[in-house]
């Protein structure tokens, strides 16, 4: 028996009835878009994630005040949680630890900056020029300031693309003044751009300054003395990471006097870690979407198996009639079970049709970062395959156990 | 070709065991055309199946061309099928979503006959049986008579040994009974053995011998005279 012959019954027993057969794929068609939406949401989920975080910087660790939190992930360091970090611990971790490249200490605060008519509010860091390095962040025009600028305290800004389109638009910003909270600055540089980060934070809308003038003009009011409220460290290579920020506990813990057993008060982070643990949670949420997803792809089998049940039944004069000239039981066998891996197969290719057009439209439109996985085609038509040969079995099986003298003389 | 010795039969309703078969013996010859009658229930319809290969015997043998059918497995059974027998059914048995061309083919197709000589022989069987003109009707356009024939074209397709008739008549008109029997004897003529189970007298007549069955023996097996 050729096998051929074998798929043209197949393929004429479900164009005999057209519609039938599309309902019946429909519940496949279903699960498979569903599966291939949400591991592609889940991939572009991954990939947002793992972008915006290298994005902070690679071999970043940081150092934040007040205790870890128990769970770990992010340490929310809300205001006024501590004012244990200072610019001395940032100096005793650049002179004892060895492999920091960059060690960046941070003042945060949020500035109006005016500058010839134009006003924009935004997020002010006064930095050291290592946190350029520390951030990985490169420059697009300009200069940034050095150190010595910096411990003058010298009125200069670098500034990110957002705020040199909003306050000047086209024309070059490097050597115009803005007031920052009415204090006259400088800009000496532009930052390239970063996009936007996962969070729909506007990476570019930032201004840099030197840490002592951001410090006494800016945010003076709320920090006492030399304290700042994140160190960045940059590690000089992957693998060292780990013992640098071991080292660097050390190093604050012993500027702080915290007797052993004590606990911190501070949190060290680093990046690879973070990363590690936000995959992980991105993974085990688009693991638990693509079961979600997978147990229609299941009830479409089902669907399947019910509607070959009912062919079967429908069509036993026509099996006993098959075997009356000829054909084995492995040849209904496997005329049955085609039948339902071609209804199976067609709702699979379509369901990854209508999934990988969902996700591109998701990412179009709903500005979700969905992106299809490179197996999510191999693995629609494997499964939507497997679900017919699994769902077809027993419905072809009971086909070609059939009694030719039986099914002949069945109405 | 047919040696048959002690077949039995047992089928077992509930409480009750029936014979349908008791101990039949049979010769038949290469050529012969057979009517085989008897009241419903008196085996001769589960004769034509373990002959037609679609049922084993409980006990007996069934030689057939000297080899043992009683002893083959399912595949066996379906290639024997396949290759020797035609198989007539009273209802047809046509499938209706097939072409007369698709019906006939159907026998061909599990012989494996590649598609070119395939189709010819299915062409030149339709001809045969005057179907020429309808190769592409589906059974639901076709007359009784018609359908039969079309019946008949599919059983002599693959050029079996044995033509098995269940009641082919059973459901035409005088008329198409008629041409089918005319087609019938044309068949045995040219050399084709037949048996044909029937309930029908004009039926029976036309046969060269007649075998009698009740409560699953042979009661008779007699030559008759065919109408010169």
């Amino acid at each position: 028996m050729n096998f051929v012959e074998l798929i043209r019954f197949a393929a004429g027993a479900i164009v005999a009835h057209p519609l039938r057969s599309g309902l019946t794929s429909l519940g496949v068609v279903i699960g498979v878009a569903a599966v291939v939406m949400m591991t592609s949401i889940g991939l572009g989920a991954q990939q947002r994630v793992t972008s915006t975080i290298a994005g902070l910087g690679s071999n970043l660790i940081i150092v934040q005040p007040g205790a870890a939190r128990a769970g770990g992930g992010f340490v929310m360091g809300g205001a006024g949680t501590g004012m244990s970090l200072t610019e001395k611990d940032a100096e005793a971790i650049a002179r004892d630890v060895e492999g920091a490249v960059a060690v960046a200490p941070v003042v945060r605060g949020q500035a109006q900056l005016a500058a010839e008519g134009a006003n924009w509010n935004t997020r002010i860091e006064g930095v050291t020029p290592d946190y350029l390095i520390a951030r990985d962040l490169t420059l697009a025009s300009g200069r940034m300031f050095d150190e010595r600028e910096a411990r003058q305290g010298r009125k200069v800004l670098v500034i990110g693309q957002t705020i040199a389109r909003e306050l000047w638009g086209e024309q070059d910003p490097v050597g115009r003044r803005v007031r920052v909270r009415s204090v006259p600055f400088e800009v000496i540089g532009v930052l390239a751009s970063k996009g936007q980060s996962s969070f729909g934070q506007d990476q570019d809308d930032v201004v840099l300054g030197p840490l002592q003038a951001v410090r006494s003009r800016v945010v003076g009011r709320r920090l006492r003395g030399d304290v700042v409220q994140t160190i960045y460290v940059k590690a000089e290579n992957e693998s060292e990471l780990t013992r640098v920020q071991e080292d660097v506990s050390n190093v604050i813990r012993e500027q702080h006097r915290i007797r052993p057993g004590d606990e911190d008060d501070f949190s060290t982070q680093n990046m690879a870690s973070i990363l590690e643990a936000s995959q992980a949670a991105v993974s085990t949420f688009t693991i638990l979407l693509a079961a979600v997803a997978a147990v229609s792809l299941v009830v479409g089998g089902v669907g399947i198996m019910n509607i070959m049940l009912v062919a079967v039944t429908e069509r036993t004069r026509e099996i006993g009639l098959r075997m009356a000239v000829g054909a084995k039981r492995s040849d209904v066998l496997i005329q049955f079970g085609l039948e339902s891996v071609a209804l199976s197969l067609a709702g699979g290719i379509i369901g990854l049709a209508i999934g990988v057009l969902g996700a591109l439209l998701m990412a179009r439109v709903g500005d979700w970062p969905a992106a299809v996985p490179t197996w999510a085609g191999p693995l629609a038509l494997g499964f939507s395959m497997l679900v017919g040969v699994a769902f077809g079995a027993y419905p072809s099986w009971r086909a070609a156990r059939l009694d030719p003298i039986d099914a002949l003389r069945r109405e | 070709m047919i040696q048959v010795r002690d077949l039995t039969k047992i089928y077992t309703m509930g409480d009750e065991r029936v014979a349908a078969l008791d101990g039949v013996s049979l010769d038949i010859a290469r050529g012969e055309h057979i009517a085989v009658v008897g009241p419903s229930g008196s085996g001769k319809s589960t004769l034509m199946n373990i002959l037609g290969g679609l049922d084993r015997p409980d006990s007996g043998t069934y030689l057939f061309e000297g080899e043992d059918v009683s002893a083959f497995d399912d595949d066996e059974l379906a290639r024997f099928r396949n290759q020797r027998i035609g198989f007539c059914f009273q209802s047809f048995q046509l499938l209706p979503r097939l072409t007369a061309l698709q019906n006939v083919e159907l026998p061909l197709i599990y012989g494996g006959w590649p598609p070119a000589e395939r189709r010819a022989r299915t062409a030149e069987m339709l001809e045969r049986v005057g179907l020429g003109a309808r190769m592409t009707h589906r059974p639901n356009q076709m007359s009784g008579g018609q359908q039969q024939r079309v019946a008949i074209a599919r059983a002599l397709a693959n050029n079996p040994d044995l033509l098995l008739a269940d009641e082919p008549t059973g459901a035409l008109d005088t008329q198409t009974t008629h041409d089918v029997l005319n087609l019938f004897e044309e068949l045995n003529r040219e050399g084709l053995t037949l048996i044909v189970v029937t309930h029908e007298k004009e039926v029976a007549d036309r046969a060269k011998r007649r075998i009698s069955f009740r409560d699953g023996k042979v009661v008779a097996d007699e030559r008759t005279l065919t109408p010169a």
